[in-house]
């Protein structure tokens, strides 16, 4: 249901029920006041006519004779709406108001309330002891209910042409109290998927500033998202058209080349840029799957990965001639993203190797150090250079010390694995070589 | 013609010296913006050709540098970053040309060629002088309807000498346009190729100026 409806409806019916609820009291109120106005009148009018007997001025026959014919005292249209009756104490009714039941109004003195043929009535009785006579002046009950009905319906009419017009006037103040969303909603979706600029600054009601302001942030969010992407892309494109112009470089060079020696070194120099090429692809997506893995955690002993990393890792080490030792105990095992933790070691473990010199190691350590686990790979290369260790994990970063062409994310995908082990890598300084630490949460 | 090129991938850099080598050019490989620099100071190079992104930085503020220091040696931007807006970033920083990666080795040598005469101030392809038309991209010489062939070193001696027609070069001049640091230079080399230009050209194209150098004789035949 949208905001409007709801808005709508919510004052729409509370503003009908409070128009019901102000009829209910006026017709509560009004029925109580025509009761004590017309008792009143009951009342006086019995008197009157009491005292009018008693003054004689007004006839009264016998219990032989037909009962007398009473005028009661004119006053507006109620006045005819009223019954009187005499009775004399013997029980004879000896006169009567035109109009006026034949059967005895009440039994009682004072207030009454009877059925008379099947209709209630109101009455009231005075005793009149000097001339032996009762006096009943009465009215019925569904004249007071018109009475009391006619104030009701005076009110209720305007009401009815009221609450429409009312109903108007909700549905316009609603849809004008809400047009600030509206213009919001209007000026989001005017808008290009690719546009992330802030939203207009102008003037917007304070409820709408904090939405504004959380889409603000999330659009400067997202941009500094997307930018990092685009600037990830074209450096990946970058690094993959380097090597591509080296190939066609060499694949022309081996074409045109007059001797079988320049021909044979152009092919060497095609296999190794494929090689590396190959490599910088692999670690693409391994740093794509590193950003996106959720497997959940699973315990693995430390020493089974170390040796599928070796094994991973067999080619690049036996080219170098480097010798890639595991020095971990068998028990030590850990519960966490087992691909994550091989991602990270094995592109720390393949950098040390092709930074190595030949005929060299690289080693592999493990142990468990207060609720951490140390993983240290080292290797006898010349190290990263002081200077580069700040950026040495940013993507495409290449030491400018560098014996081989790595691609730049060796490290970074370790960095972006490891952050997600909720790890850290850090670089120790040692006499010689370079050392890698990873440090895990047990 | 001899060639700085600033690239750090080694299969490329491999690539452009032996490929730029067999077009006819001296090419002497770095591979950072420092060394670039560097040997922009010490070499006497014809042109550059230059990454742009590069370990220690941008290719194009070397460019920068130069050009503010009024160095107008020609320079071909390499990249992969060739979507127009770079273009446009590349030749206002000063480049002359720019070609995006990968490219094809003849339209790299071609496009060098082109930079260098434009610099040099000729638009023909081929340079004249004294009844001799010298075509840089086949590396062969037309002399009154005879078709010479050179050798590379011949050629590049022949050209840089054309070039200015009327400046005397030393023989080290003329050596720094032969060869690049990788290669050893072989004593005596220049003279052997200057008599083998004579032997195709006849003995006055080429005048030997006593402890001076070379240059090559004037159209009116001084």
């Amino acid at each position: 249901m949208s905001i409007k409806l709801r808005l709508f409806l919510i004052l729409a019916l509370s503003t009908g029920l409070v128009w019901l609820s102000a009829v209910l009291w006026i017709e509560g109120s009004t029925r109580a006041q025509v009761e004590k106005v017309l008792d009143a009148r009951l009342s006086e009018s019995a008197n009157m006519v009491s005292s009018l007997i008693s003054d004689h001025r007004i006839e009264v026959g016998d219990a032989a004779s037909r009962p007398a014919t009473i005028t009661m005292p004119a006053s507006g249209d109620y006045s005819r709406q009223l019954s009187c009756q005499i009775w004399s104490l013997r029980g004879d009714l000896i006169g009567a108001s035109s109009g006026a039941p034949s059967s005895r109004l009440a039994g009682r003195e004072g207030f009454a309330s009877s059925q008379i043929d099947g209709e209630e009535w109101r009455v009231y009785s005075v005793r009149n002891d000097d001339l032996g006579v009762t006096v009943m002046v009465g009215d019925r009950v569904s004249v007071r209910d018109n009475l009391v009905y006619d104030v009701v319906a005076g009110l209720l009419w305007p009401a009815l042409v009221i609450l429409p017009l009312l109903a108007v006037l909700i549905w316009i103040s609603v849809g004008r109290g809400l047009a600030p969303l509206e213009r919001l909603e209007t000026a989001l979706r005017a808008r290009s998927p690719s546009d992330l600029s802030p939203l207009p600054a102008g003037k917007a009601p304070r409820e709408i500033r904090p939405i504004r302001r959380a889409l603000n942030s999330l659009f400067s969010q997202l941009e500094r998202v997307r930018r990092t992407e685009r600037d990830f892309t074209a450096f990946a494109a970058h690094e993959l058209k380097t090597p591509l112009a080296g190939l066609r470089m060499q694949a022309q060079i081996a074409r045109q080349a007059r001797d079988d020696d320049a021909r044979a070194k152009a092919l060497t120099a095609i296999e190794l840029s494929v090689d590396r090429t190959d490599r910088m692809v692999r670690q693409l997506l391994d740093l794509a799957t590193v950003e996106g893995d959720e497997n959940p955690p699973e315990r693995f002993d430390l020493s089974d990965l170390c040796v599928e990393i070796a094994a991973s890792l067999r080619q690049p080490a036996q080219a170098r001639a480097v010798q890639l030792s595991c020095d971990i105990s068998a028990e030590l095992s850990l519960a966490t993203n087992r691909f994550l933790l091989f991602a990270a070691l094995r592109n720390i473990a393949e950098n040390a190797i092709l930074a190595s010199p030949q005929n060299s190691k690289v080693r592999l350590a493990a142990w468990q150090d207060e609720g951490e686990v140390i993983i240290q790979v080292t290797d006898e290369g010349p190290g990263i250079h002081p200077d580069d260790l700040p950026r040495v994990t940013d993507r495409f970063f290449r030491g400018r010390a560098t014996p081989f062409q790595g691609s730049g994310l060796g490290l970074s995908i370790a960095a972006a694995a490891v952050i997600r082990l909720h790890g850290s890598l850090t670089f120790p300084t040692y006499d010689k070589g370079q050392t890698v630490e990873v440090a895990l949460p047990v | 013609m001899r060639l700085l090129i600033v690239e750090d991938d080694p299969v490329l850099s491999d690539g452009l010296c032996v490929g730029l080598g067999m077009a006819g050019f001296t090419t002497d490989p770095v591979t950072t913006l420092a060394d670039a620099s560097e040997a922009l100071q010490t070499g006497d190079f014809g042109g550059v050709v230059l990454d742009i992104m590069l370990p220690d930085g941008s290719g194009l503020d070397l460019l920068t540098e130069l050009r503010s220091r009024g160095d107008r040696i020609p320079v071909l931007l390499l990249t992969a970053r060739d979507r127009v807006r770079d273009r446009v970033l590349g030749l206002d920083a000063g480049a002359d040309d720019y070609l995006g990666k990968p490219f094809d080795l003849d339209e790299l040598s071609a496009r060098l060629r082109a930079m260098l005469r434009r610099h040099e101030g000729r638009a023909a392809g081929l340079i004249a002088w004294n009844g001799l038309s010298l075509d840089p991209a086949a590396q062969t010489g037309r002399l009154q309807d005879r078709l010479l062939n050179f050798s590379r070193r011949e050629f590049a001696i022949l050209h840089a000498l054309i070039e200015h027609p009327g400046h005397i070069l030393s023989k080290s001049q003329l050596e720094e346009r032969l060869y690049g640091w990788q290669e050893e230079v072989e004593s005596n080399t220049v003279e052997v190729h200057i008599h083998n230009l004579r032997a195709k050209l006849g003995r006055d194209f080429i005048r030997t100026v006593r402890g001076l150098g070379y240059r090559l004789a004037g159209e009116d035949g001084t």
